[in-house]
């Protein structure tokens, strides 16, 4: 193999990883707050599905991205109401909001399965996009895997650099202490899962206008689920998260490559790859009980009320 | 009344609140002088915690006005109380486990605070009032006690006019105490008031300049607790004498019934403390304590001797027979019978009836016949252990949540002992149980004992071990101190030990 098929796979790897990363992310703050939301494949899809149509009628790619980010944080916003305003299970609104979230994407994508769309491009950098290899390996994306590379960035400042993520923490480590001292647990949990819903949002947005820029039901092919997998195995830790996503995408471009070369090894097989490596190699490097234990929100997925009032 | 009169740090009239199963305070009046140790003297369930939680904004009155240094005031947050000069330490702390000690202080600050400098503050006060911290260690690595003077400095860093102190006591050793009180009387003479929620008489005896008495959510009494004794306060508190314990002065003790052989266990919980060569024997017709402040592992020995965790074979005797292997049935059918810490998920099924209760340990023995569940029989079983152990319950169908902790803790005890125990292991027998029920359990222990079984007791209190046990032995660190005879031992030795000055001395007689 040589240098330039290396460069192209490492390429493709990054841009397989950012729908996860934006996803994994997002979710990864709102488990911080102690808020379970398994709907993440439902907010992607439907930010997909938003997105696309955005783009397709206007044409305008940067506010497909945003209304992407609406659609997802929409979808949370329902999550939020039943689960945190009506104290409804977690688990079973999060899966109810991916189901919803299929069939609703389905239903108002229905015109635009065959409809082209100039994609989001990458976006070339004097000098720097022609530098060689560099070049291709850093400096020749679009402009989402930067945004996917400063929020990254941010949510790691955000938790553990600052105040504000600090508040989120301890409300996710112990809503009633957190409480007692006056934060607003609710208003806290709220604000993570819009939050989370924009990334999921987002994530499906590039998948749908940058990665492959067509429509097509049920696009997001489970990555909401591995976003999930990916913050509990990750032990919810965001640098974890990142190796993560990046070893699903390599594995994903891996197998077609092997695919390509015509190994005789079945298709099915070569597909759950991705999944399988992603979660053996994140087990294993996650396996200190202590670690998950200082990393792991305490409260995770319990409702909180104020019973005091 | 004069002109240039100091007006009282905080004065409460007519305080009400109603929760819709009870009244929880009603028409409270109480009034803190600056620079005055206040306490709140009342039995669980007396109303003492949501008087203070009213006090500092967690709680909202249903009527009621309170004035701050006379000034009428509304305290409708944390927040707002903090701002007035209010600080509590809470009986359960409210620290986030997974952060350090500067991040915990820092959240109960309301402005945001340079780290660095924080740390040095926290030093600095936590120093000069003798409860020295380290701000960069994470809090679940921290001591009880150290624990303690976390939420005390980072009410301290607040400058308070006032302090609420919620049991502050009941976690920490007789050293401990001393130097909290120490501290305490220190702020005071600063002309912080100091509010000290307790029903230990003896603390409040010792330490406070006036008492005011709660019963069922009402003031009783205001009295100066220096001028009164605990009986007369413990009239007070709840409205009748304190019974006297009766145990035969002489007791025959038997065979040993339980033997603890040099049980080690590693801890898998990295919050957890791992137990060093264990050895103990508990023989027929005596009671021997556990004393020793929680987290030192005390759990894990817990689970050992349920069978929770079976081990080696020889580690655990039960009448003779080696019983390490065996599961928690196994060892019951053995005669064991347990009384859990937590009384609700592991002692009781909390959504469950008390009647299906009983058949959790009962199953064996009786209440169920060839894998058919004997209805009948366990109802009446049930109901006989409402009545005997004067459980408060809406009768045997009440789920056991529905229970305070006081009954639930009546019913477990009583379907234990009703199973005809041989040996009962029993944890914690009487944390959150008020003092009425609390004597009522510990004489059935001695009961228990005189009747010739073997009883072996694990608790934070020490006064309720002197009070029952023949012997007490000390868990400090994951080690067991030998058994000492009550009379030949004493609170301040018990004490030294909990602190774990006998580490060494144990691991050189090992090595001896």
């Amino acid at each position: 193999m040589d240098m330039n098929t290396l460069v192209l796979i490492l390429a493709a790897t990054v841009a397989a990883a950012i729908p996860l990363i934006f996803a994994a992310l997002g979710e990864l703050v709102v488990e911080k707050s102690g808020v379970l939301n398994l709907g993440v494949e439902g907010m992607m899809v439907v930010g997909a599905v938003f997105a696309f149509m955005t783009a397709a009628e206007t044409g305008q790619l940067w506010l497909a991205v945003i209304v992407g980010a609406l659609a997802g944080a929409g979808m949370a916003l329902m999550f939020g109401f039943i689960t945190l305003s009506l104290m409804a299970n977690q688990v079973a609104t999060g899966l109810a909001l991916t189901i919803f979230g299929i069939g609703l994407s389905a239903f108002i994508g229905q015109g635009y399965t065959s409809v082209a769309l100039d994609g989001l491009k990458e976006i070339s950098i004097p000098v720097l996009s022609s530098l060689p290899i560099v070049g291709k390996l850093l400096f020749s994306y679009n402009i989402l895997v930067y945004l996917a590379v400063v929020a990254f960035v941010g949510i790691w400042w955000f938790l553990y650099k600052s105040r504000a993520g600090l508040i989120l923490r301890a409300v996710g480590e112990s809503p009633s202490s957190a409480h007692a001292l006056g934060y607003r647990v609710i208003r806290v949990r709220y604000l993570a899962v819009l939050f989370g819903g924009a990334m999921a949002g987002v994530g499906g947005a590039y998948l749908s206008i940058a990665y492959t820029p067509l429509w097509a039901e049920g696009m997001t092919a489970g990555r909401g689920w591995i976003a999930l997998a990916l913050v509990v195995f990750a032990t919810w830790r965001p640098g974890r998260v990142l190796i993560g996503a990046l070893l699903f995408g390599g594995v994903t471009i891996a197998q077609f490559h092997v695919q390509g070369l015509g190994v005789e090894i079945p298709s099915q097989f070569l597909s759950m790859l991705p999944y399988l490596a992603t979660i053996i190699v994140l087990v294993l490097i996650s396996r200190d009980a202590g670690v998950i234990r200082l990393n792991a929100p305490a409260s995770l997925g319990q409702p909180w009320h104020n019973e005091l009032h | 009344m004069s002109l240039n009169a100091v007006p009282p740090r905080l004065e409460l009239r007519g305080i009400t609140k109603r929760y819709p199963s009870v009244v929880a305070n009603q028409a409270i009046d109480l009034v803190v002088q600056p620079g005055e140790i206040h306490a709140l003297l009342g039995e669980n369930g007396a109303g003492k915690s949501t008087l203070m939680k009213i006090v500092y904004g967690v709680v909202k009155p249903d009527t009621g006005s309170i004035f701050w240094n006379g000034q009428a005031v509304q305290i409708r947050s944390p927040a707002q109380a903090r701002a007035l000069g209010i600080g509590m330490v809470f009986q359960h702390f409210s620290l986030f486990d997974t952060l350090t000690v500067a991040q915990n202080i820092a959240l109960a600050l309301d402005q945001k605070q340079d780290m660095q400098a924080l740390s040095a503050r926290i030093t600095e006060v936590s120093n000069r009032y003798g409860l020295p911290l380290e701000p960069d260690r994470l809090v679940h690595l921290l001591s009880v006690g150290e624990r303690q003077r976390v939420e005390i400095v980072r009410c301290l860093l607040q400058e308070p006019q006032l302090l609420i102190m919620d049991e502050p006591t009941s976690v920490l050793t007789p050293q401990a105490v001393r130097k909290l009180f120490e501290t305490l009387r220190r702020l005071a003479a600063e002309g912080c008031s100091i509010l000290y929620i307790s029903h230990k008489l003896d603390e409040i005896r010792e330490l406070c300049h006036t008492a005011t008495v709660l019963r069922g959510g009402k003031v009783t009494g205001t009295a100066n607790p220096q001028l009164e004794s605990s009986k007369s306060l413990a009239e007070l508190m709840i409205g009748k004498e304190l019974p006297a314990y009766q145990r035969a002065s002489t007791r025959a003790v038997g065979e040993p019934r339980l033997v603890i052989n040099e049980l080690s266990r590693a801890t898998t919980d990295p919050f957890g403390t791992s137990l060093e060569q264990v050895q103990l024997s508990v023989h027929a017709g005596e009671i021997v304590g556990i004393a020793g402040v929680s987290g030192n592992g005390q759990q894990e020995l817990l689970y050992a001797l349920s069978g929770e965790q079976p081990g080696q074979r020889a580690e655990v005797l039960i009448k003779g027979q080696e019983a390490g292997q065996l599961d928690a049935a196994g060892r019951r059918s053995l005669g064991l019978r347990f009384v859990p810490e937590e009384r609700l998920g592991r002692g009781a099924v909390p959504e469950m009836s008390l009647e299906l209760n009983a058949l959790l340990t009962g199953y064996s023995s009786s209440l169920a016949q060839k894998g058919w569940i004997q209805y009948a029989k366990i109802r009446e079983f049930s109901k006989a252990c409402i009545e005997r152990f004067n459980v408060k319950a809406a009768g045997s169908q009440a789920a056991a949540k529905s229970l305070s902790g006081g009954n639930v803790q009546k019913y477990i005890v009583g379907r234990e002992l009703m199973l005809n125990p041989e040996v009962l292991v029993i944890a914690q027998p009487t944390w959150g149980v008020d003092v009425g029920a609390a004597s009522f359990i510990r004489q059935t222990l001695l009961d228990l004992s005189q009747s010739g079984v073997a009883v072996l007791v694990i608790s934070e209190e020490l006064d309720e071990l002197f009070e029952i046990c023949d012997r007490i032995a000390v868990m400090a660190g994951g080690q067991l101190s030998a058994a000492k005879p009550v009379v030949e031992t004493s609170i301040e030795e018990i004490g030294l030990l909990m602190g774990g000055t006998h580490a060494n001395h144990a691991s050189q007689q090992r090595a001896a």
